[in-house]
């Protein structure tokens, strides 16, 4: 019992700090631009892609700062030479155009990598059991993945409260015209804050290609539960979106070995529902098969009883 | 003086125009494909097509059916039943008698089913269903229909040879079955169930788990509890990222089973699966690659005109498909699909894996399995990953059969 639940608390908290180093770029520029930026999934993708191709060439340490680089660089031409014009067009003008951006991406990928999964392998120089635990060993990349997530929270919290840039990007978010009267150049600003947005994804897509699948699709499959977590931490909010990445990587990790149904509870209370009645089929579903679709659940929960997230400031 | 031409070159004229107007639909056999070419699944529909290039080419070159050549359209259906129907709608108006689909049972359901009802109304114009993959056992049993010809072996057939080996496997003590939580995931599951209790009595089924399907992105949860339950085994019928992703996370977890798989010899899966499946990896098939000591000529001759690392001769049961078809017409004697359905009822044929013949009672294709396990000992690899499929043992055609529950409607005269 206990190795299960020590085992589940540690793939929680693992999946959930990959959830985390997708969502902390996207909050970010949520937070500053007020851009719900659909194409973020599609950075966390370019980061897997770059990575495995540079990696092939030049190994994987070059390969886990480039990839990002490049995608913040990336970024940063979206913003500069996209997203600027079209922000004049209001927020729908923004969010299709980050949607048409994402599909983009994806095509791209495709063209270049072709549409199966590319063979994107643990480095070799990460490849190798960290510690062992219960007799089982538990592998060094997801270590690796930890520190950088946890790291990466670190130097968000830290460069937003505590520095003179974050101090400006704070001021900005909230009185742009004030800021850019003071002589700070605000669309700097903004292409820099989606810059590092973009290469945080990037660097996320990085662990996420060999720790996941690195596909065309893959974008797409992450995209959703990217969004549950920052509505659920509060749009905006790094903070909130720590706790929200956590709370749904633990608790859909537990969800899984909970065998039980809505069946075995009514038992308790000793209501028996009969097996050809139509609510049976319904009641029999063990939460384990319901564990990916809870997050979604907590999503809806969230936006009835509070729209603006855990940690949000304004409502969703 | 200019002369006017001639009218022996106005004849000529009339006769070069008139064959641009009615040359091509003059004599043709035409065939629909109704299969993904865009969106996740695509790929493998992209492959398949290929297949039909390869064959309908190869037919065509030799003279075609009874002399008529044939056609071929591709329609793009995305998996999807609705879009499937409207795909269908399309090439029975631009005049399909042969519909070919592989993709999805739900779409094998809805299409068998509107086949059905067109030939009903349409007495002279019916068309055929060839289905190459979909392998809800069903389609073959309690929804089964005189129109509907199934070339690749059910879900049950694989369960049997899957079970058969495990039988002859004393070292498998504890099973887990992990399956998606849809139609064909439950069949895999209540199948194995059923089979491993007749044959392996003393095996014990330490979990049976549904999981939605192609939702989850982390598998070690599920892994957790297969490495909890003790299992040494595991069966499963995920496909695409299912399996791999599943597959991924066991290895991560220093997971040790050996893992009895449906798609393991899938387009993509041995890339994604790769170096880590070496001998641990088990898949029931009609066809790989080293199935044969020699490559099949078919094969072949499909690796030299594809060459890309993934075009992989993954359906060699077209090749049978399109061998029955034309064995059917010659038999007939008519491109007709009545009588070339009736020619395929009991049609018997020796393939380059071995016999095989189409069921008259069910339209379910008997063709010989294979349990095969991934191995980096093998003579031909697949997907230049430097590992391919080495057979463990081989059933017969007629040693995949099962009873069926069809009762077969078949049209008068």
């Amino acid at each position: 019992m206990l190795e299960i639940i020590t085992f589940s608390l540690l793939n929680g908290v693992v999946y959930g700090l990959l959830l985390f180093m997708v969502s902390s770029g996207l909050t970010l520029i949520f937070s500053l631009m007020g851009v719900l930026n659909f194409a973020h999934a599609s950075m966390f993708m370019l980061g897997a892609y770059f990575s495995y191709q540079i990696g092939t060439w030049i190994g994987f340490w070059p390969a886990l700062v480039i990839a990002p680089l490049l995608v913040g660089a990336i970024g940063a031409a979206v913003e500069r030479y996209g997203l600027r014009h079209v922000h004049k067009q209001g927020h729908v003008a923004e969010i299709l155009f980050t949607f048409g951006l994402a599909y983009l991406v994806a095509e791209s990928v495709i063209m270049i990598w072709g549409r199966n999964p590319i063979e994107n392998r643990v480095p070799a120089v990460i490849d190798f059991p960290a510690f062992l635990l219960f007799g089982t060993s538990y592998p060094a990349y997801k270590v690796l993945m930890m520190a950088i997530s946890v790291g990466m929270f670190a130097f968000l919290y830290l460069a937003f409260r505590r520095t003179r840039l974050g101090l400006i990007i704070r001021a900005a978010l909230t009185h742009p015209e004030m800021v850019g009267a003071l002589g700070h150049d605000v669309p700097r600003i903004f292409v820099l804050v989606f810059a590092i947005g973009s290469a945080l994804a990037g660097l996320a897509g990085v662990i996420g290609g060999f720790a996941l699948l690195t596909e065309p699709s893959m974008a797409a499959a992450l995209g959703p539960i990217v969004f549950v977590v920052v509505v659920v931490g509060g749009l905006g909010s790094i903070t909130g979106a720590f706790i929200a990445s956590m709370l749904i990587g633990i608790i859909q990790t537990f969800a899984v070995s909970l065998d039980y149904s809505l069946l075995d509870l009514l038992r308790v209370f000793h209501v028996v529902v009969s097996s050809d009645s139509a609510f049976h089929e319904v009641a029999a579903v063990k939460i384990a098969q319901a564990a990916p679709l809870i997050p979604y659940l907590l999503l809806v929960v969230i936006l009835i009883f509070r729209p603006r997230g855990l940690l949000g400031r304004r409502d969703a | 003086m200019r002369k006017s031409p001639q009218p022996a070159a106005w004849a000529a004229i009339a006769c070069f125009v008139a064959t641009i107007f009615a040359g091509p639909s003059a004599a043709e056999v035409k065939l629909a494909f109704i299969d993904p070419l865009s969106g996740g699944a695509a790929s493998a529909g992209i492959n398949a097509q290929k297949h039909f290039t390869y064959e309908i080419d190869k037919i065509n070159a030799a003279g075609g059916l009874n002399g008529e050549k044939l056609s071929i359209v591709f329609y793009d259906n995305k998996v999807d039943p609705q879009e499937s129907l409207i795909a269908l709608k399309k090439a029975l108006d631009d005049g399909a008698r042969y519909i070919f689909q592989g993709n999805g049972s739900a779409v094998a359901l809805a299409i068998s089913d509107a086949v059905l009802k067109y030939n009903e109304r349409n007495p002279g114009k019916e068309v055929l269903y060839f289905n190459y993959a979909a392998v809800d056992p069903a389609l073959t049993n309690a929804k089964c229909n005189f129109w509907h010809f199934r070339f690749d072996s059910d879900a049950d057939m694989k369960m049997t040879a899957l079970v058969n080996f495990i039988a002859t496997q004393p070292q498998v003590k504890k099973v887990y079955l992990i399956n998606q939580d849809y139609s064909f995931g439950k069949a895999v599951a209540s199948a194995a169930r059923r089979m491993l209790a007749d044959k392996r009595p003393d095996v014990e089924i330490v979990g049976d788990e549904l999981h939605p399907l192609q939702k989850v992105q982390d598998f070690s949860p599920y892994v957790a509890k297969i490495k909890a339950s003790g299992a040494d085994t595991v069966i499963t019928g995920n496909w695409s990222n299912d399996m791999y992703l599943l597959f991924k996370a066991g290895k991560d977890a220093g997971l040790k089973v050996t893992w009895y798989t449906y798609y393991a010899d899938a387009l993509g899966a041995p890339t994604a699966i790769g170096r880590d499946g070496n001998g641990v990896v088990k898949v029931v098939t009609s066809f790989h690659g080293n199935a044969l000591p020699e490559p099949d000529p078919d094969v072949a001759a499909f690796r030299k005109r594809f060459t890309d690392k993934l075009d992989e001769f993954n359906y060699y049961r077209l090749n049978t498909a399109f061998m029955m078809l034309t064995a059917a017409a010659a038999k007939a004697k008519s491109n007709d699909p009545v009588k070339i359905a009736r020619a395929l009822e009991g049609m018997k044929l020796t393939t380059s894996v071995g016999d095989v013949e189409m069921r008259a009672d069910n339209h379910q294709l008997l063709q010989p399995l294979y349990v095969a396990t991934f191995s980096d000992n093998v003579k031909f690899d697949v997907e230049k990953t430097g590992l391919g499929f080495k057979t463990d043992v081989k059933v017969t055609a007629k040693d995949t059969a099962m009873p069926t529950t069809c009762q077969m409607q078949r049209p008068n005269g």
